[in-house]
């Protein structure tokens, strides 16, 4: 039902397409996605566009996915730590999946994600590509 | 705290092709009434565990069909909480005995999942983690818990892909001793290894089954327990949360929801870990045993690993973990999970646990899970004197 939906990222097209994240205007925590409370207590944040740069905590590669995955089974997912110090989940593309490990250094590239509904509109966003 | 058990009903765990959301649930409602010897109207409140009833039937608005099945007209609520549905909708029963509220509660869960395609199913679990962060990424929840197991076994390189199947060899060694479990079947180590990858480095047998099933179990006061002869209580209960997103957790190698649910449990029961005779833990994947086993204190962290070189957790070893054959073997429908935990804790305190019973048990434990840790729920189950 949600994903059939064409308007449900539009509110997060900053930071899907330009890696806009969120720093507390209190404590400096970054955040990826908006969080509501930070930690200390603040709830006022301020934009930070992130440069793409970080390092693979944990990741996988997943041979069976949702619907409107599943036509790219198997793709390879990580938590990347962002050089600014924020933490992000994306797919790692463009590479073999025995290259991968922890600490890999890894940037930030424009990619489709996947087609939504009948209409089949488009849903883009940010994946990473290991750092050569 | 000190809440009884009356009795309990159970359906089949499995592909139940026949039956949906609602008569799945009526048939585990029917036997637990048919086991405590009570009838609906003496039913004061009920609740039921379920998660995926929207999406995968079309079918929300489930308390209400829980009492519409025993034609009474008793406050009734649906309790959703992803995989730990379950036990919260139990958490929701025993506080309202506590509350003074009710002196006999019904608490139900049920889940119908195989009308829908694997890939519905896992788009409707995904709905456990964080949609705009794990979701829109195409992250699964056995794609989770392998990002958890790759992070585990690099921090402690002592859990190896031997131990991992280990696990699912003992929890179907259990099931193949359940009559209401999904696969009664034995399985080898190889079969483990060698089965079809679904998220490196989880195969399909690290990965508990989608299923169909329902579970009821009936609480009592501790007055009216007494007075009705229920040689079960429940005498703690803890519940904690976390982020819904991996990506925003202290640790991923392990469950904190969890720890916090089990102290807070061990504290109002009064017991320690060692008190404990067995447990039934929320083995969605086999990494989520160890962490589990960890975060119940029958482990050091890191050392999870050990209780499985040497059979300890068998229903005859040490600390006997899923006797019921657990999520593995036993079978997964989501929201019944945690009410079939209670169960099988009950029948091994009554001694009704035939082919897996462990000997002298007098406090059994349960720990179930919501998504990839953002709820988890423990309880205390001990045998009456």
């Amino acid at each position: 039902m949600f994903r059939d939906s064409s308007i449900i990222r539009w509110r997060n097209y900053k930071d899907r397409y330009m890696l806009v994240g969120f720093e507390c205007s209190a404590c400096g925590k970054k955040y990826f996605e908006k969080k509501g409370m930070c930690p200390c207590g603040a709830t006022e944040f301020n934009e930070i566009e992130f440069t793409g740069k970080g390092k693979i905590v944990s990741y996988t590669k997943i041979y069976s996915g949702p619907e409107v995955f599943q036509e790219q089974t198997p793709y390879c997912v990580a938590i990347i730590d962002l050089e600014e110090g924020a933490r992000i989940e994306a797919q790692v593309v463009d590479c073999k999946y025995e290259d991968l490990k922890i600490g890999l250094e890894v940037e930030a590239v424009f990619r489709k994600f996947y087609k939504s509904g009948e209409k089949g509109v488009i849903h883009y966003g940010t994946k990473f590509v290991p750092k050569f | 705290m000190n809440v009884g058990v009356l009795g309990t009903g159970i359906t089949k765990f499995g592909e139940r092709w026949n039956q949906g959301l609602r008569e799945l649930l009526l048939d585990a409602q029917l036997k637990a009434l048919k086991d405590s010897k009570l009838s609906p109207e003496d039913i004061d409140a009920l609740y039921t565990g379920n998660m995926g009833g929207g999406p995968l039937s079309g079918q929300l608005h489930i308390g209400a069909m829980a009492t519409e099945n025993l034609n009474i007209n008793k406050p009734s609520v649906r309790v959703e909480g992803a995989c730990a549905s379950g036990s919260l909708a139990l958490r929701a029963g025993i506080h309202t005995i506590e509350a003074g509220e009710a002196e006999i509660v019904m608490v139900s869960g049920v889940e119908k999942m195989t009308d829908v395609s694997t890939e519905q199913a896992t788009t409707m679990l995904m709905g456990a983690g964080d949609e705009e962060i794990d979701g829109f990424i195409g992250l699964t929840f056995p794609g989770l818990y392998a990002i958890l197991a790759k992070a585990y076994m690099h921090k402690y390189p002592k859990l190896t892909r031997d131990i991992l199947a280990e696990i699912s060899v003992k929890n179907h060694f259990h099931g193949a001793r359940n009559d209401y479990a999904q696969f009664r079947k034995e399985i080898t180590k190889d079969t483990v290894i060698n089965s079809t990858m679904v998220a490196d480095p989880l195969t399909l047998f690290d990965c508990s089954p989608i299923t169909d099933g329902a579970a009821t179990i009936i609480l009592a006061s501790e007055k009216k327990a007494k007075e009705l002869g229920a040689k079960v209580s429940i005498i703690g209960s803890g519940l904690g949360t976390d982020s819904l997103s991996l990506a925003r957790r202290k640790s991923l190698t392990r469950i904190d929801a969890s720890w916090i649910a089990a102290r807070q449990a061990y504290k109002q029961a009064g017991i320690k870990a060692e008190d404990v005779n067995f447990a039934e833990v929320h083995d969605c994947f086999t990494i989520a045993e160890v962490m589990a086993v960890e975060a119940l204190g029958f482990a050091k962290e890191g050392e999870g690993y050990k209780l499985y070189q040497n059979k300890d957790t068998y229903f005859d070893g040490k600390i006997p973990i899923n006797t019921s054959g657990g999520l593995k073997s036993c079978g997964h429908p989501v929201g019944a999970t945690g009410v079939k935990q209670a169960i099988e804790a009950t029948l091994q305190l009554s001694g009704k646990a035939e082919g897996r019973q462990v000997k002298n048990a007098e406090i059994g434990v349960t720990h179930n899970v919501g998504g990839s840790g953002g709820t988890a729920c423990v309880h205390v189950f001990k045998k009456v004197k």
